[in-house]
């Protein structure tokens, strides 16, 4: 039924727009027009059409910012992300001052030039001069952008290891698994042929570095203590992406990755903050099959001492695989 | 290719053509054909992101067992549309349609030339892209539905149908369909080298070629020298799929099965498909800004601005593209020091774009515009060039992409300065060249209430989804609905999908316009638009080998509007120089 309605209505449709233009055809012929020749009236009504859209784009566009800007991600929780932070204001306030500055010259340009039969176009080809400062001008805004890019990349990817605790978080159709390095803060090793039901990441429990290792369905992190996320997958290619710690990385089968990062903000204090709901989550960001959408695994930062109160509570993978048959 | 005695048979004359005119206006029909595939799927995922799991009268559409028990769409369905819409969008229409049309009908018409180098060749492209295209097609209707693993088919989820039902058949055919593809815009692609190349006529000197075949030369160059790297890429992909190899494949356990693969790297598909992906992006592009290019100065009655400029840009553009693939995977693990070199790169293509743009502005200021459907669009093309090309300074710095990439912020990024841009200036082009294609106009009025509607519609699409990203929303999702902290983000969503039914709805404007056109529009003249280039000193009938009596003879630049000292407010390219009048 509502498929005829629609057909119906499609036909209707195609008719009326067959007759309007008719019409507007026969009434240039009956005024002796061109019925396309663009006269001088329509130059008009265009010129002022681009100077009116261009304005309601422009008001859209700062609505949205207005409108919408809570919905955004709060500021980073974390030490790299912080500066990632400032140079993304940076750059955000230059695209948006030239993008203010250029969107608005383009509609009131058309506006204003618009075309009247009695007036005639500048030839104006070429001026050297004012091409090279357009190119200069950008140029070197460009060098501080990048220098200024580069300096936080570097230092984002390239932070102190050496205090770091060591994580491993394991990705698969569609899950996360994360594995604390125990005590001895070193992960044992993992073999993909190693992986059965019950060892689920492939852990080598020959390797000694294995024997206090813990696999967890949840991240714990302390607060302000560097962590190093080490990651593998399984099946497909993942990205571990932690929106609210401005950290992502691919992760890949048959290639190991990692990001390290501090957390600044405690879930608690993040609570308080953002509201009860707010959690610190890691999601999928890279296609991996049907239910990408719904791969999560949630990240608790809290004091050291309630850290040491869950980890505690963890048994080793060790006694799982023993005790568990 | 002058002595055009034979008499020309329905078949000759309308499918196997070997007139580069019939062939660009089948490129143009398949590429518009595959638009509105693209576009339905687009409307179809866009319901189903605003309604999550309900169903909606648009699936009838689609295969029957795409849908559950509940009438929703399958999870697995949705990125096969994902997919689909990327493909189609990316190669079919804005590479093969855009390309395919305005080089093959403007090379020949804009140097001076009978046909392009080889007609047969030529012929053969388009046949070439109709076989992928039928391939494609009938890949939506397979078991397990066509690709799904994304556009750009990253290996192991492209690889393996255990991971996701559309890397089955489905796969295959695409895999299939892409490499016809490619083989037909290699042959296009050196066609249009060797024509541009060989064929200019007397006195058409690489200066004064119009700046549409400048940029449908560097594109074609850009293809020739990538394309063959996807060409491999997916051959590889084909030889992991079907022969046991292990290029991209290793250390796989899929659904408890663990594969032999070992020693592989999914990286190095990406690699390799990112070295034909950014520069496809230029493929896109520098056709739509060629097609403004001339279509502003033509209405603007004004030389364009800085003419070596823009021909320097586009160089230097086309040069950057294929240095910065790796801006794509600043988040796949690489040497951190690859990604600033990467970052260096790319953002250094933020300058060349400036030039286009201030010229761009320059061409405008003081100009006498005369307002076309066709002059709308181009300058549609430049705001969203702006708009979309600005957000790139954001996503080509590694240390902002690590928490934008992959979002919807992306999404935005890309559909605005790529897709808008293009698509705007492929419509452009048509309004402009409609009277050469089939001597007939198209109707003006409805061409204005078009361009309105798209551009409202397209700015409420693709806007809001800037903050979509920077609200920390992954693109590819079926639904925004499993997580708590995207349920904020509904009303965008409803917002964006309402803009784009309507926006999908109003291309039946231009649909409408350019058949009733094609056969009822008011006969055109020679030179409607009064244009300086040669393709307007043909005859409106369109003949075979273009012009009826000897080639025209060029003597002038391309952009002689509005010259002083001229009676007129434009010298075609073919009008000898007047005593003591300098060129430009």
């Amino acid at each position: 039924m509502t498929n005829t309605l629609i057909i119906l209505v499609a036909v209707l449709i195609i008719a009326a727009l067959v007759q309007i233009t008719r019409v507007s055809e026969l009434l240039s012929e009956i005024k002796k027009q061109d019925p396309n020749k663009v006269t001088d009236s329509n130059n008009k009504t265009q010129g002022i059409l681009f100077l009116v859209v261009g304005s309601a784009f422009l008001i859209f566009v700062v609505w949205q910012m207005i409108t919408w800007n809570h919905l955004l991600l709060p500021p980073a929780s974390s030490l790299h992300g912080q500066e990632i932070d400032s140079l993304m204001k940076v750059s955000m306030g230059l695209i948006l001052i030239v993008f203010f500055a250029l969107t608005p010259l383009l509609f009131y340009f058309v506006y204003k030039y618009r075309g009247n039969k009695n007036n005639k176009a500048y030839f104006f080809a070429h001026n050297n001069k004012l091409e090279v400062i357009w190119t200069v001008i950008p140029t070197i805004i460009l060098t501080c952008l990048i220098v200024y890019g580069l300096r936080t990349w570097e230092r984002s990817m390239n932070p102190d290891l050496s205090q770091a605790k060591i994580i491993e978080v394991y990705a698969e159709q569609f899950k996360w698994t994360a594995r604390e390095s125990g005590t001895d803060n070193k992960l044992g090793k993992a073999n993909f042929k190693l992986v059965t039901d019950r060892n689920a990441l492939g852990v080598d429990m020959n390797d000694v570095n294995s024997i206090d290792d813990k696999v967890v369905r949840e991240v714990h992190l302390v607060v302000n203590k560097p962590v190093l996320l080490k990651f593998r997958a399984k099946d497909v290619i993942h990205s571990a992406f932690l929106p609210h710690f401005r950290v992502q990385m691919n992760c890949v089968p048959g290639l190991s990755t990692q990001f390290a990062f501090t957390p600044t903000q405690t879930t608690a204090e993040m609570k308080e903050q953002e509201g009860d709901d707010f959690e610190f989550v890691l999601l999928c960001n890279k296609i991996c099959g049907a239910a990408h959408y719904n791969m999560q695994m949630s990240f608790i930062v809290e004091t050291q001492q309630e850290y040491d109160a869950w980890i505690a509570s963890q048994k080793k993978l060790s006694e799982k695989l023993l005790t568990q048959k | 290719m002058s002595e055009h005695h034979h008499k020309e048979t329905f078949i000759t004359k309308y499918i196997f053509s070997q007139d580069h005119k019939m062939i660009a206006k089948q490129f143009l029909i398949t590429g518009m054909f595959m638009a509105i595939v693209g576009m339905l799927m687009s409307a179809i995922f866009r319901v189903q992101l605003a309604n999550p799991g309900e169903s909606s009268f648009l699936y009838n559409l689609l295969p029957g067992d795409w849908i559950n028990e509940a009438g929703a769409l399958n999870p697995d369905k949705y990125l096969a549309l994902v997919t689909m819409h990327g493909t189609i969008l990316v190669f079919w229409v804005l590479t093969a349609g855009l390309s395919g049309t305005f080089a093959n009908f403007l090379i020949p018409l804009q140097i001076g030339a009978r046909d392009m180098a080889s007609g047969f060749i030529n012929m053969l492209s388009y046949w070439f892209f109709f076989i992928a295209t039928v391939i494609l097609i009938s890949s939506i209707y397979v078991q397990g539905g066509p690709a799904s693993g994304g556009w750009t088919i990253y290996p192991p989820l492209s690889a393996l149908p255990q991971a996701i039902p559309g890397s089955g058949t489905g796969m295959t055919l695409w895999l299939i369909s892409i490499t016809l593809f490619v083989v037909g815009s290699l042959l296009g692609g050196l066609n249009y080298i060797v024509t541009i190349l060989n064929l200019r006529t007397i006195g058409m000197s690489m200066k004064r070629l119009p700046l549409t075949v400048w940029a449908l030369l560097i594109t074609a160059i850009l293809g020739v020298l990538s394309f063959p790297v996807l060409l491999s890429c997916g051959l590889l992909l084909i030889f992991d799929r079907s022969f046991g190899t292990s290029f991209y494949l290793s250390d796989i356990i899929i659904n408890g099965e663990m594969l032999h693969n070992v020693g592989g790297s999914p990286i190095l598909f990406e690699h390799l498909f990112w070295f034909l992906g950014h520069p496809e992006v230029y493929i896109i592009l520098l056709p739509a800004l060629g097609i403004v290019s001339e279509v502003i100065a033509v209405n603007s009655r004004k030389p364009i601005f800085g003419y070596k400029a823009m021909v320097g840009a586009l160089l230097l553009i086309a040069f950057l593209s294929f240095i910065v693939w790796g801006h794509h995977m600043f988040m796949t693990g690489m040497n951190p020091f690859l990604g600033s070199v990467f970052t260096f790169t790319t953002l250094l293509i933020a300058i060349p774009s400036a030039v286009k743009v201030f010229n761009y502005l320059a061409t405008l200021w003081r100009a006498n515009i005369r307002f076309t459907p066709a002059m709308l669009f181009a300058i549609g093309t430049v705001s969203a060039f702006i708009t979309g090309g600005l957000t790139g300074l954001i996503l080509g710095d590694s240390a902002l992409d690590i928490n934008v990439h992959d979002t919807y912020f992306v999404v935005g990024h890309f559909h605005i300065v790529m897709g808008l841009s293009a698509i705007y200036g492929m419509f452009a082009g048509v309004y402009h060249w409609f009277p050469k294609m089939y001597g007939r106009m198209m109707n003006k009025n409805l061409g204005y209430l078009h361009f309105w509607a798209t551009f409202i519609c397209a700015y409420g699409v693709f806007f809001p989804m800037h903050f979509l990203g920077l609200a920390g929303l992954p693109r590819r999702y079926y639904t925004n609905s499993a997580f708590p902290m995207f349920d904020g983000l509904s009303d965008i969503n409803s917002i964006i999908t309402f803009f784009a039914l309507t926006g999908a709805i109003v291309q039946g404007i231009f649909i409408f316009n350019f058949i009733y056109s094609i056969f009822k529009g008011p006969k055109a003249s020679t030179n409607p638009w009064k244009s300086t280039t040669l393709e307007w000193t043909t005859p409106v009938e369109r003949i075979h080998g273009n012009w009826p009596g000897d080639l025209p003879v060029v003597t002038r630049w391309a952009y002689d509007y509005s010259k002083p000292g001229a009676s007129e407010d434009f010298i075609p390219q073919n009008v000898p120089l007047k005593e003591g009048e300098e060129e430009h």
